[in-house]
């Protein structure tokens, strides 16, 4: 009997999820849940204010400014890299902006839809000067620093057995683990997501003392996900990813947005984009002034890489394969049309 | 006799010669070290041996200690002087997030609106909607509220000042009602009639008297949602709520445990050795991911309530079994003797063997009580900002990267003071209660 009570509670919550749109879940609730990393230096850390900042975090806003108008209607839920797709699929998350990669297994068999590529990243390895090495394929025998639960973990294990060479893993559980078992020796070299890696260097003492090996051993699309089986949620955290990209191919920025948006241009795509032409905010459930609240609150693509992990910052990452289309990157989006 | 004597002798002392001082090997700090430090070869290799550890420890650590820099800006700027050491800011971080959120008793004017902007946050709400300090920040347009469901609106109530004051009071009322129907009646009766009262004052009139107290005298605790709460903020509102919660739920539980009746003894085992059968991670875990898949979405629990949940249920588990060590100790004659005057079940236990358990099981109870206050930098691993968590976001700023010693130590001292001031407490109260041997 009671096993039946219980199973009935439990179907009856299944059935509510599955049933409540998102978008609408996150209007009452008034504030998106975001799932974003404990601690990355540039993706997502809090300040020293407690305020969340990062170009995950970016993302995160720029969903929050589509929805509400407001860039802090978010709650941040810091979650580690094992638990992060559980995290999001059982709701306790709207949306993941956490660098996680986009692969086949984790899109197919764990329900997730990865929406877009927000950074295109991939895997290095860090070594101290020391050690001299100048490539990674000298690495035999080396001890590794190694994120558990990350496809970094998967990619080491592939890349050692192709070169026909050995590796004892040190497993760790996030960035500041890793920094810190690097430096204190525990491992010869510390391997993770270029991007990390860059600034993990940036903040030692004296980072003129390692260097990364020019191998880049994987591809590592990072980008945001949501739950399967709700398309419109999807869609819109999408689309506010393109309208990032598309505003900084278009030349809109934070400062020029209100300018631009008051009336319309001689451009149909910034006059479509900006609410000033047709009513595309309609289409996902928006205000019809959602890409200028966006654009207004956390500025265009370029400007949030800039911020937060561009070369005026200590990370001092160049865009590189996030660079536009038109610039020699990848960064493409469908036009809005 | 005097003649001889004093043609014999040309000089007689007459007084006592003051005692002279040991010699120099034989007194004072020389003595000591040679009779405890230098007694023999192997003493002094093992002092030497010592005191040469204790220089390399001391002269890393000592010019560490002196010499540090209090006020700088980032690790950089650090690294730039001589000596770098604790950042202060970092210090504050770990303390507390929330700046008023070690102080819950700040007081703040509501404004008589019926309505305020969306915009105010977390900081200005409508009198009825509330973010209590663990409700998630109730920043949805006004309006959006209406009539909800019940358990959403009984999660409103954790607002302002007036609402859990409130629910408070229904706890006396029902006591009140219990207190006053007893000599009346017999005491399933009153008991029944008191959790009644209660519970319909819980259910019907909080709400309603809650808002009109609400708006005649406009005082409300600052709301802060939990996701501003962290460091030993965070360590402390969970240790000291899973403290002061499991105690009575465990003596309950230990109660039940040896109680006569065979479903009641055997749901507390049941209960005690699945808890306890559990690590606590796996525990917190299901908190923060299991529950989701149980409940509607609409019913989100603030995280932070279904983490103090999960700790002092597990708490209550542990507490019972020290507890019920302690029931053990008392000799049999105490309950006949309890018996014999008459006493029921509940005054037997309340004035005669309690008293006497209890006393006997402070050691394992603050035992339990340090451990549980240690457990909660656990929380980390489901996303909450306990002290070890909030070292790892400080090192994720790129200002504080490359701090690690200074930030553990930091969080290791305050853990040992409070822990260690239990630990004195604990002894002072033995001592205290000690009356067998007075």
């Amino acid at each position: 009997m009671k096993a039946t009570i219980w199973g009935a509670v439990a179907l009856l919550g299944l059935a509510g999820a599955a049933q409540a749109a998102v978008l609408d879940d996150v209007r009452a609730r008034g504030v998106l849940n975001c799932g974003v990393n404990p601690g990355l230096t540039g993706f997502a850390a809090p300040d020293a204010n407690g305020v969340w900042q990062g170009f995950d975090v970016g993302l995160c806003r720029a969903v929050a400014a589509a929805i509400f108008g407001d860039p802090n209607a978010v709650n941040f839920t810091p979650l580690s890299g094992e638990t992060r797709f559980t995290a999001l699929a059982a709701g306790e998350v709207d949306m993941l902006a956490r660098n996680s990669t986009w692969t086949f297994s984790r899109d197919t068999d764990l329900n997730l839809d990865f929406v877009a590529v927000n950074y295109y990243d991939g895997q290095g390895f860090l070594a101290p000067r020391s050690l001299g090495v100048s490539s990674a394929k000298e690495l035999d025998g080396a001890t590794v620093c190694i994120q558990t639960g990350t496809t970094t973990e998967l990619n080491l294990a592939d890349f050692f057995r192709i070169n026909n060479i050995t590796y004892t893993p040190v497993p760790i559980a996030n960035d500041a683990e890793g920094r810190q078992q690097y430096l204190a020796g525990a491992c010869d070299v510390y391997t993770t997501d270029a991007s990390g890696l860059a600034a993990a260097r940036a903040t030692f003492e004296n980072p003129e003392e390692h260097v990364i090996l020019p191998e880049i051993i994987s591809k590592e699309p990072l980008g945001p996900a949501v739950r399967e089986g709700d398309q419109d949620w999807a869609d819109l955290v999408r689309w506010v990813f393109y309208a990032l990209v598309t505003a900084e191919e278009l030349g809109i920025t934070s400062a020029n947005v209100a300018e631009m948006a008051a009336a319309p241009t001689n451009n149909p795509e910034i006059n479509r984009l900006l609410g000033t032409e047709d009513q595309y905010g309609a289409m996902i459930g928006l205000d019809p002034q959602w890409a200028v609240n966006v654009i207004r609150a956390v500025g265009n693509y370029g400007e949030i890489f800039e911020r937060h992990l561009g070369q005026g910052t200590p990370i001092g990452l160049a865009r590189g394969l996030n660079a536009l289309w038109t610039e020699g990157g990848l960064m493409y989006a469908p036009p809005f049309r | 006799m005097s003649d001889l004597h004093s043609q014999t002798v040309a000089y007689t002392r007459d007084t006592m010669l003051p005692p002279a001082p040991p010699p120099v090997r034989e007194r004072g700090a020389i003595k000591w070290l040679r009779e405890n430090l230098f007694s023999g070869p192997f003493n002094i290799a093992l002092t030497l041996i010592t005191l040469w550890l204790l220089w390399l420890a001391l002269s890393e650590v000592l010019p560490w200690m002196w010499r540090g820099i209090w006020d700088a800006g980032s690790v950089t700027e650090c690294r730039a002087r001589p000596g770098c050491a604790l950042r202060a800011g970092g210090a504050g971080r770990l303390l507390g997030r929330h700046p008023g959120s070690l102080a819950p008793a700040r007081l703040r004017l509501l404004p008589r609106r019926r309505t305020v902007a969306p915009a105010a946050g977390a900081c200005g709400l409508p009198h009825r909607h509330h973010a209590g300090p663990l409700h998630r920040p109730a920043s949805a347009p006004a309006g959006v509220h209406g009539r909800r469901p019940l358990p959403d609106r009984l999660a409103d109530l954790g607002g302002a000042i007036w609402g859990p004051a409130m629910v408070a009071l229904g706890f006396v009322l029902g006591w009140a009602v219990w207190r006053l129907l007893l000599p009346r009646s017999n005491p399933g009766l009153a008991f029944t009639g008191g959790v009644l009262a209660a519970l319909l004052w819980w259910l019907f009139l909080t709400g309603p008297v809650a808002g009109m107290l609400a708006r005649l005298i406009p005082i409300a605790l600052n709301p802060v949602p939990s996701d501003r709460i962290g460091g030993f903020t965070l360590s402390l509102l969970i240790g000291l709520s899973g403290i002061t919660l499991s105690l009575p739920l465990g003596i309950l539980l230990a109660l039940a445990r040896r109680s006569d009746l065979w479903i009641v003894s055997k749901a507390a085992v049941i209960y005690i050795e699945v808890i306890r059968g559990v690590p606590l991670i796996v525990w917190l875990l299901v908190a923060q991911i299991l529950l989701n898949y149980f409940l509607p979405s609409r019913w989100s629990i603030d995280i932070l309530v279904r983490v103090i949940v999960m700790v002092t249920l597990f708490a209550a588990a542990y507490i019972a079994e020290v507890i019920r060590g302690g029931l053990a100790a008392i000799p049999r004659g105490q309950f006949e003797a309890a018996d014999s005057l008459g006493l029921g079940y509940w005054e037997t236990m309340r004035l005669i063997v309690l008293p006497q358990a209890l006393t006997i099981s402070i050691p394992g109870i603050v035992n339990s009580f340090i451990g549980l206050l240690k457990d909660t930098t656990l929380v980390s691993i489901i996303s909450l900002f306990d002290p070890k968590r909030m070292t790892d976001t400080i090192r994720a700023t790129t200002e504080w990267g490359g701090i690690y010693w200074e930030l553990y130590i930091f969080v290791g001292t305050v853990f040992f003071v409070f822990c260690f001031a239990m630990s004195r407490y604990s002894i002072w109260l033995e001592q205290r209660l000690e009356r067998s041997h007075r």
